[in-house]
């Protein structure tokens, strides 16, 4: 399987500040990969990277190479908008359109990109709501404002938002942060869903989400990708003293 | 007595020096609330007072005229002594729409570039200079129109609009300088930094993972910038409506540019018209018998009605959006 991502000396920076230095790994297609870490250690604008967000906060900057599908998205004149369409993103908090419907929240990606047609538009919410395990909960409140529903379904709408534009890749940036531990289950095993077609990036502070949803799993410790290599090895067997600490819980 | 302060009641001997100064903290702590409460019932007392005052005064010509006074046409204090309020109202409706017009995409525009455009220093120096503004006396602005704006509107602004849509009513007609249209431009001036600094607040206020959320969906940067007044856009018209409230009430500089002319409808943007607060301005000094203070002040009765009801509106809105965006943020 060729990866679909190949990441070659990405450095990144807020002002001063080097918050990434010279990571180099591959992320698989269609598996899901953990990035764990203690807090400020960079995993949040690592997978900001991966769709050009991290440059849209003032004073930040990255240098090196991020192969999307072997094409370099830091390269000369590709649109970072363009990138965003193709690799969606969920945020630690929901952060659903509170002025918009569901149904709208849902189909605002696909206005964007200029889909007028209502029952293509149709076809993709309910879809999108269906993979994101929504849709039996709000079918009949499809009119209702996104921020009507509880934290862990806001959440999900978020993800059916992402979806609905058909990314190939989905960044999660602590999805479950902010949520109970029944919301939680449901967004993990929602994750292991998307795993069959879609290439997810998780975020997560949490080891044993790490553990029970990826495949693969990234150890970032100040701004250093200090080990990488499928979850069942890193957390059974790690290769570094650090990484064991970490895992075991002896700092963090 | 050593202690002076000590109350001379007997029980106080029971009292330790720390609570005989507890009483007096929790006495001072009262007194300042009784007094802070004098201070903020005056306002709504002098409210009153105002209103009750209005009312009286104006009592003899709402006998005489009734509710005839808001329709009426009429405006003759030398012969037939006959006062109606129909032209000075739509005056001050048409000139504060113009106004508004003009004043309110510009002020969206500033706002927009101060919050989502601009580097955060340069922005805080310009809204800074833009807040400024707000604070230039209303008789400046009316000099600065009769001396600049209007010379400058007559020789190269309206000479051409006429040329290019002389064929429309609105746009003929003989150019003066003064006149319903240079009204309604130093009010759209006047109203600006009001507006534009409100907007900019509730623009700001819009949480910043809203246009997170929009960027990582594939939008551009203005797609981003709709969503964000999209957000605000209850609060939006609430801050237009405090520029209405404004330029409604607004006197000194509109007296001066208007042109003051006294009759129903205009025959053109450039012809002269009245406003109710314009007309108080020129004629209270003239007024030389009851029944003419009396319409005065029944048309500041209008007046005051109508600023009141638009700014309750105004601020009514822009609190319950900055509320609602609050809460949503804090979430």
């Amino acid at each position: 399987m060729a990866p679909k991502f190949e990441i070659e000396d990405l450095n990144a920076w807020f002002g001063t500040k080097h918050v990434l230095k010279n990571i180099n790994m591959k992320i698989e297609e269609n598996a899901v990969t953990a990035i764990i870490g203690p807090s400020g250690c960079g995993k949040t604008t690592f997978i900001r990277c991966l769709n050009r967000m991290h440059e849209i906060t003032p004073g930040a900057r990255a240098s090196g190479k991020v192969l999307f599908n072997g094409l370099d998205i830091y390269g000369d004149g590709v649109d970072p908008v363009m990138i965003r369409r193709k690799i969606g993103m969920v945020f630690q908090k929901p952060n659903p359109f509170p002025m918009m419907s569901i149904y709208d929240n849902v189909a605002a990606g696909l206005k964007l990109n200029g889909v007028k047609n209502k029952k293509i538009i149709d076809a993709a919410v309910r879809r999108s709501l269906e993979l994101a395990n929504l849709w039996d909960e709000v079918k009949n409140d499809l009119n209702k404002s996104g921020a009507s529903l509880s934290g862990g379904q806001q959440q999900r709408l978020c993800i059916a938002r992402a979806l609905a534009v058909e990314p190939e890749v989905l960044l999660m940036d602590e999805p479950c942060s902010a949520l109970d531990p029944i919301a939680t289950a449901k967004i993990e095993a929602l994750i292991r869903k998307l795993a069959e077609n879609y290439t997810v990036v998780i975020v997560t502070h949490n080891m044993q989400q790490a553990a029970r949803v990826s495949d693969y799993t990234a150890f970032l410790y100040l701004g250093e990708l200090m080990e990488y290599g499928p979850t069942k090895q890193i957390f059974e067997n790690p290769k570094h003293e650090l990484t064991e600490k970490y895992i075991t819980g002896k700092f963090g | 007595m050593k202690n002076s302060r000590k109350p001379s009641h007997f029980l106080c001997k029971l009292n330790t020096q720390y609570f005989s100064r507890l009483k007096w903290q929790i006495g001072g702590d009262n007194l300042f609330k009784i007094i802070g409460a004098l201070f903020a019932s005056s306002i709504l007392l002098l409210l009153g007072l105002m209103v009750y005052e209005l009312i009286n005064g104006s009592w003899l010509s709402i006998q005489t005229f009734g509710s005839g006074f808001l329709i009426g046409t009429k405006w003759d204090p030398a012969i037939s002594r006959v006062f109606g309020a129909l032209p000075l109202i739509l005056g001050t409706i048409v000139t504060s729409a113009i106004a508004l017009l003009i004043g309110v995409p510009i002020s969206l525009g500033i706002s927009l570039a101060l919050s989502e455009y601009m580097p955060k220093k340069f922005g805080f120096a310009i809204s800074f200079l833009v807040e400024l503004l707000a604070a230039v006396p209303s008789v400046i602005y009316g000099l600065w129109g009769i001396f600049v704006l209007i010379p400058f509107l007559r020789d190269h602004v309206y000479s051409r609009l006429q040329a290019l849509f002389g064929f429309v009513p609105a746009f003929s007609g003989s150019i003066y300088g003064g006149g319903v249209l240079t009204g309604g431009i130093v009010l759209a001036i006047m109203i600006i930094p009001t507006v534009s600094s409100v907007m900019r607040d509730l623009f700001s206020a819009v949480p910043n993972s809203q246009r997170e959320a929009m960027i990582a969906l594939g939008a551009t940067k203005w797609e981003t910038v709709k969503t964000v007044i999209s957000y605000a856009r209850s609060g939006v018209i609430g801050a237009v409506i405090l520029g209405l409230g404004r330029a409604v009430g607004e006197t000194m500089a509109i007296t001066m540019v208007i042109g003051n002319k006294f009759q129903v409808w205009p025959s053109s943007l450039f012809d002269a018209w009245y406003t109710m607060s314009a007309i108080i301005a020129n004629e209270l000094l003239e007024a030389t018998y009851d029944l003419y203070v009396s319409a005065l002040m029944n048309v500041a009765l209008v007046l005051l009605f109508v600023t009141l009801v638009i700014n309750i509106l105004s601020r009514l809105i822009v609190w319950r959006t900055l509320k609602l965006v609050r809460g949503i943020s804090k979430e």
